[in-house]
């Protein structure tokens, strides 16, 4: 299921923490986690809410900054003892990182093809070659023939794959995904899991997902169990071992 | 990829709606500032139709048109031969109220001497006055026709000429007939009214008895010299074409003016809050946009470009459509609209000015979204 942990981490973190607010209104989210997602990994974040997971999540994401910790990204540290080492976090995130959200967050006023486009030329690509990648990456999802559709004409599924597209459109290496299957059925949610782990397979990519979804557990390589802001349990779908 | 280009076109209807939403506002801002500059333009006109340099009237006035002033007729043979005076022509100004087709008709009766100074700058139609007695020249805006026959006291006079855009301050048209008949008009008692003058012994008075006596002087002469010349009679006072002109900008029409420009402005403040409030809620409808934007690692600069081009598309398209609406109608109002095209940029640059403040209240909006709002229900 999972390709083997051979190369160096795409995600690293050791001992991130997160508190909010000091003294009597300190509330701790994230305390000493550390763990690492390797390339062609599906993992996913578990647990109740409150217990840290989107706080996690936005860390990794760089749009949240951790109290203490080192964090390395695609084998750059970006953290060092809970600081930032670029200043640039826009440039980082579009650079290394690819997001898929819950409600796939599409621009209304853009079809499927500029959506895509968009965050190439974000990177400097010249909309010649931005949209002729786009319809090449809705053509590798399976959503091709939608491609000159608004999102409001789109499907759920259909919407969430043009979503994927657009995260990996810049080729990052890192998708993180925030209930990436909460507004699909069942059936959809297994061609959306599918196909993230098609393109973790292919690209070598690292899929991050938060979820509550049960029905897609096993969709999953590693699934990180997160309570009170510590990171307490991990399941191994390989071994099929709950870790402590 | 222009991102506001792009989201206008999305939401069309609504966009252009909004914009004229917004030109009818800025329409009724630029009708108002016409309708200010109208007031100056009417009070001005009837002064500077004569082209003149001296206005000469009764004694500690500031007449004819901010105060009455009464004169003798003959005095205009006494200003003609003063050193520097060219020509000068005797005058009178009422405002008669008569009946045309049905309709009630308030009309400003200039009565002036056709071979002096004092007539019709132009006449568009027709010809000058050439009889002495009951022709008429109309201003256009009056309703009358050439040929058109109209009773004015007790007699019926017949349009011969038109001519253009001569209203009083107060927005009545004008019409120009001969001094005699003016003078019979403003002093010739009905006839029950008079036979009770002559039976109280009064008589027929000397209707001889002009407004003004207006004067046009050499090219080299001083009007200020002249008029020294004329306030040596004690009876007399002269005003040069320049006080008069002060004289009814800044008394006869200046609460008008005062209150006109006092409306506009807060009409002008007004407009400036709903473009905020317009711009500032399109921003705010886009905030999860404008956050997953900035999550996929959009620029500042390419979120500010987006509602600053929107706002400025917004201001300007509205603008459009508030200035051709009132270039297309304001010959329509009661009043002259008078539209400078100085006027017309002012309040474009003004509203240029809004739109990119505006405008930044919602870039102070869009900056503040944090990334992560993107993320999660």
């Amino acid at each position: 299921m999972a390709a083997a942990a051979t190369n160096h981490p795409l995600v690293q973190l050791h001992r991130i923490s997160k508190h909010f607010g000091e003294g009597e209104t300190r509330v701790d989210a994230l305390r000493d986690v550390s763990l690492a997602v390797y390339p062609g990994q599906v993992v996913a974040f578990l647990g109740p809410s409150g217990s840290g997971k989107t706080t996690l999540l936005n860390i990794i994401g760089c749009i949240l900054d951790p109290s203490s910790g080192s964090m390395e990204l695609d084998g750059e540290r970006v953290i060092e003892d809970g600081r930032w080492l670029r200043s640039d976090l826009k440039s980082l995130r579009l650079d290394k990182i690819g997001f898929i959200f819950q409600f796939h967050n599409l621009i209304p006023f853009l079809d499927a093809t500029d959506n895509v486009a968009l965050v190439l030329q974000l990177a400097g690509a010249d909309a010649t070659t931005a949209r002729a990648r786009a319809v090449e990456l809705l053509d590798y999802l399976e959503v091709g023939h939608r491609r000159g559709a608004m999102p409001a004409k789109l499907s759920g599924g259909e919407a969430q794959r043009v979503a994927i597209a657009r995260a990996l459109a810049n080729r990052p290496r890192i998708i993180l995904a925030d209930e990436p299957t909460a507004a699909l059925d069942s059936k959809r949610a297994g061609i959306v899991m599918d196909l993230l782990r098609k393109v973790a397979v292919e690209r070598q990519a690292a899929i991050i997902a938060v979820t509550h979804d049960e029905k897609i557990f096993d969709r999953f390589d590693r699934i990180f169990g997160l309570r009170d802001g510590r990171l307490e349990t991990y399941i191994d779908q390989d071994q099929r071992i709950p870790v402590a | 990829m222009n991102l506001a280009y792009r989201d206008i076109r999305h939401n069309l209807g609504r966009f252009l709606l909004t914009c004229v939403g917004l030109g009818l506002l800025l329409g009724v801002v630029l009708a108002m500032i016409g309708i200010y500059r109208g007031l100056v333009v009417d009070a001005l006109t009837i002064a500077r139709a004569p082209a003149v340099d001296l206005w000469v009237v009764e004694a500690n006035t500031r007449g004819p048109f901010a105060e009455a002033s009464r004169i003798p007729g003959d005095i205009r043979e006494a200003i003609a031969r003063i050193a520097g005076v060219s020509a000068a022509g005797s005058i009178t100004y009422q405002t008669v109220e008569t009946e045309h087709m049905g309709d009630k008709l308030r009309l400003y009766v200039i009565g002036y001497e056709p071979t002096r100074p004092g007539g019709p700058p132009e006449i568009i139609a027709g010809r000058g006055i050439a009889r002495s007695h009951y022709e008429m020249i109309a201003d256009q805006s009056t309703g009358l026709t050439l040929g058109g026959r109209i009773h004015l006291g007790r007699n019926m006079f017949t349009v011969v000429g038109l001519t253009r855009y001569q209203t009083n301050s107060g927005g009545d048209p004008a019409i120009y007939i001969t001094l005699p008949d003016a003078q019979k008009l403003q002093f010739d008692l009905a006839p029950p009214a008079a036979r009770v003058q002559l039976a109280r012994g009064s008589g027929s008075a000397s209707r001889d008895t002009v407004n003004a006596v207006v004067a046009r002087l050499h090219p080299n002469a001083s009007s200020d010299a002249v008029a020294e010349t004329v306030h040596r009679w004690k009876h007399l006072t002269a005003i040069t074409q320049e006080a008069q002109e002060l004289i009814l900008t800044r008394s006869l029409v200046d609460r008008a003016r005062r209150q006109i420009g006092l409306f506009t402005s807060l009409l002008l403040t007004v407009s400036a809050v709903i473009i905020a409030l317009i711009i500032y809620t399109m921003t705010m409808e886009k905030l999860k946009q404008i956050a997953t934007l900035k999550l996929i690692g959009a620029p500042d600069r390419t979120i500010i470009g987006m509602i600053v081009q929107q706002a400025l598309a917004l201001g300007f398209i509205g603008f459009a459509i508030g200035a051709t609406l009132i270039v297309n109608i304001k010959d329509y109002f009661p009043r002259r609209v008078v539209l400078e095209p100085d006027n017309v940029l002012v309040l474009g640059l003004i509203v240029f000015a809004v739109c990119l403040v505006s405008s930044g209240l919602g870039v102070r909006a869009a900056l503040r979204v944090e990334p992560a709002t993107a993320l999660g229900g």
